[in-house]
């Protein structure tokens, strides 16, 4: 959203849950039906996001309205920072944490600026100080408030609703946000926008929160840690997304999962995360002979011309240097698309497959190689680590 | 026909219009707050509907006559029976439209109310009710331009603004009084009524913001 000097206060707070359980009773569900939440603990760190995830009816919208008690519990305890949420006074617990659903439920009646002071205006702000709060809000969201600020949520387009629903829930700095699926009614293009927006943000802000979603590609992305439902209510599998897609607990966490999961995984890790090789390099104008011999030494035989600035011009095969000849930069091949460092592995595959090559150069900010990075490389990474469970049931997807 | 009737007596036509008027905005405000209770108390239970609508809707189908015959024994000719007779027949409109006013709420908008700490009565006066708005003043009128017809009929328990001016131009075959009366209510009725809804209007400035 934008790079607005960012407005924070209260540090985050943790939030655990200690076997935590609800069940209809007979008047609203059928008599015997299974538990909406079924014994469920979990503890989320201070400025961590934490996702639920899982099919629909598997309980991860009614865990987190039990955080801010739209739902009681049967039974077992939720803790915010240590403290029962049970005991504290509803509407104060409320309005000291953020909430922002999917349909975003904005005020029809009020202005965008009214809506985000939502809060403030509650907390008893008075009007001067509510207006900037809720310019500053709109402008870290990434809304101009001389536009916005006087408009009706009917003249906002469903993807600027939703950047004023997060914006809201910001308003009174509260250190927990509660998010039900928060960019689930827009289209995908939007959607990925706003969830890189919202992790940018997250990265200053720090808030603790509690994201919930049916989409596992959503899940991996935005959190740090997942939890994993299955219907009826249990906790199928709880830890960071690369956990999951390793070793999942289960055959119903691999299922849920996705049988692609070696390729999700690859969208966890960044090209400047791995030990690139280094190409063998050489400038127009070096001696031919030389650095021929220095690439039939090396299992990968191809020499990469680079320029003054280290840049990458392009790749010189071990037949094609003339070894009466200096190099030449017009014999060499720029084949080879360039990756960022900050690239996803699952980006990098995609662009090599794209280019129907081996190797791709790994370049900086500046456009200098900093390495190589080959399909091998991230064929590699996608192979587990860990053990049993995971070959099992990769061989099981196959 | 004494056309000249009617200029001749303009101080007294004026003085019907503004009897007529009172007699509507008295029953028109009384039959809101009472219509409002009823409605806040539906919304909180639901169960209260069937009741209220049945009690309301009785009320509404009394042959005006019939209930003014019922009540001058009890409350004599007088403006509070007239008012009673009044303020029946706005109820049920009203109540309907409050209802189905709170019920325009969507879902996502009372739960995100309820989420970010709205008390009950917060939510009802700050966000329920300014949404229902728009519906709330559809009763409004619907139950105005009833009432200022209805007011006619109030003459015959010696009330009625410019129905006394009616029942009099009958009775003495002044068809220029008949024809003023019926005139100045009609007149009345549209002007009440494009009143009532430039104030929703501008009451409402989202509800227009939607067309945009």
């Amino acid at each position: 959203m934008s790079d607005q000097p960012v407005v924070r206060g209260h540090p985050a707070a943790t939030i655990e849950f200690q076997h935590v359980t609800k069940r209809y009773d007979r008047v609203a569900a059928s008599p015997g039906g299974p538990a909406a939440v079924e014994d469920l603990s979990l503890a989320v760190p201070a400025g961590r996001i934490c996702v639920l995830v899982g099919p629909s009816g598997c309980g991860k919208t009614t865990s987190l309205k039990m955080v801010n008690r739209l739902i009681e519990p049967t039974s077992g305890r939720i803790l915010i920072d240590g403290v029962d949420v049970a005991s504290r006074d509803l509407t104060d617990l409320r309005r000291n944490i953020g909430y922002v659903i999917q349909q975003v439920g904005l005020f029809p009646h009020q202005t965008i600026e009214e809506n985000v002071a939502t809060v403030p205006r509650l907390l008893g702000w008075p009007t001067e100080r509510r207006r900037e709060r809720a310019a500053e809000l709109l402008a870290l969201v990434g809304l101009d408030p001389g536009a916005y600020a006087r408009r009706y949520p009917a003249q906002l387009s469903g993807g600027e609703r939703q950047r004023v629903g997060v914006a809201r829930a910001l308003a009174a700095d509260p250190p927990i946000m509660l998010m039900d699926e928060p960019f689930g009614a827009v289209d995908p293009i939007v959607r990925t926008r706003l969830q890189d927006e919202f992790l940018r943000l997250q990265e200053d802000l720090a808030k603790t929160i509690l994201f919930v979603t049916h989409d596992v590609d959503e899940a991996i992305k935005m959190g740090d840690l997942v939890a994993v439902m299955q219907v009826g209510g249990h906790l199928a599998q709880f830890g960071p997304p690369a956990e999951i897609l390793a070793a999942p607990a289960s055959e119903f966490v691999a299922r849920f999962v996705g049988a692609d999961r070696g390729l999700k995984r690859l969208s966890l890790t960044r090209v400047g995360d791995l030990d690139l090789r280094s190409p063998i390099t050489a400038r127009p104008g070096d001696d031919a002979l030389a650095a021929r011999a220095r690439i039939q030494a090396d299992p990968f035989p191809y020499l990469l011309l680079v320029d003054a600035e280290a840049r990458p011009i392009g790749w010189l095969d071990q037949d094609e240097i003339d070894p009466a000849a200096a190099l030449d930069a017009a014999a060499a091949i720029p084949t080879s698309p360039l990756l960022d460092r900050r690239m996803t592995l699952k980006d990098a595959l995609s662009l090599l497959l794209d280019a129907g090559v081996q190797a791709g150069i790994v370049v900086d900010r500046h456009g200098a190689t900093v390495g190589l990075l080959t399909v091998d490389d991230i064929a590699a990474q996608m192979r587990a680590p860990a053990g049993a469970p995971d070959e099992a049931s990769a061989g099981e997807a196959r | 026909m004494n056309w000249a009737w009617i200029p001749a007596n303009i101080g007294a036509l004026i003085e019907a219009t503004i009897d007529h008027i009172v007699l509507t905005a008295i029953a028109v405000g009384v039959g809101l707050a009472i219509a409002m209770v009823l409605s806040i108390v539906i919304h909180r239970d639901r169960r209260a509907y069937g009741p209220v609508t049945a009690v309301t809707g009785l009320l509404y189908t009394i042959p005006s006559l019939a209930l003014f015959a019922f009540l001058v024994p009890i409350t004599g000719l007088s403006l509070l029976t007239a008012e009673i007779g009044l303020v029946s027949y706005t109820l049920l409109i009203l109540v309907r439209n409050i209802v189905a006013g709170l019920d325009s709420v969507p879902a996502d908008v009372r739960e995100t109310a309820d989420g970010m700490g709205y008390t009950w009565g917060q939510r009802l006066w700050r966000v329920e009710l300014p949404i229902a708005l728009p519906l709330i003043v559809a009763g409004l009128r619907i139950a105005t331009i009833t009432t200022i017809g209805l007011v006619m009929v109030t003459a015959l328990i010696g009330e009625g603004g410019l129905g006394q001016v009616m029942l009099r131009g009958f009775n003495f075959r002044n068809w220029a009084a008949v024809y003023a009366g019926a005139a100045i209510t009609l007149a009345l009725g549209i002007v009440v009524d494009l009143l009532l809804v430039w104030i929703g209007r501008r009451a409402t400035p989202w509800a227009a913001a939607r067309t945009r």
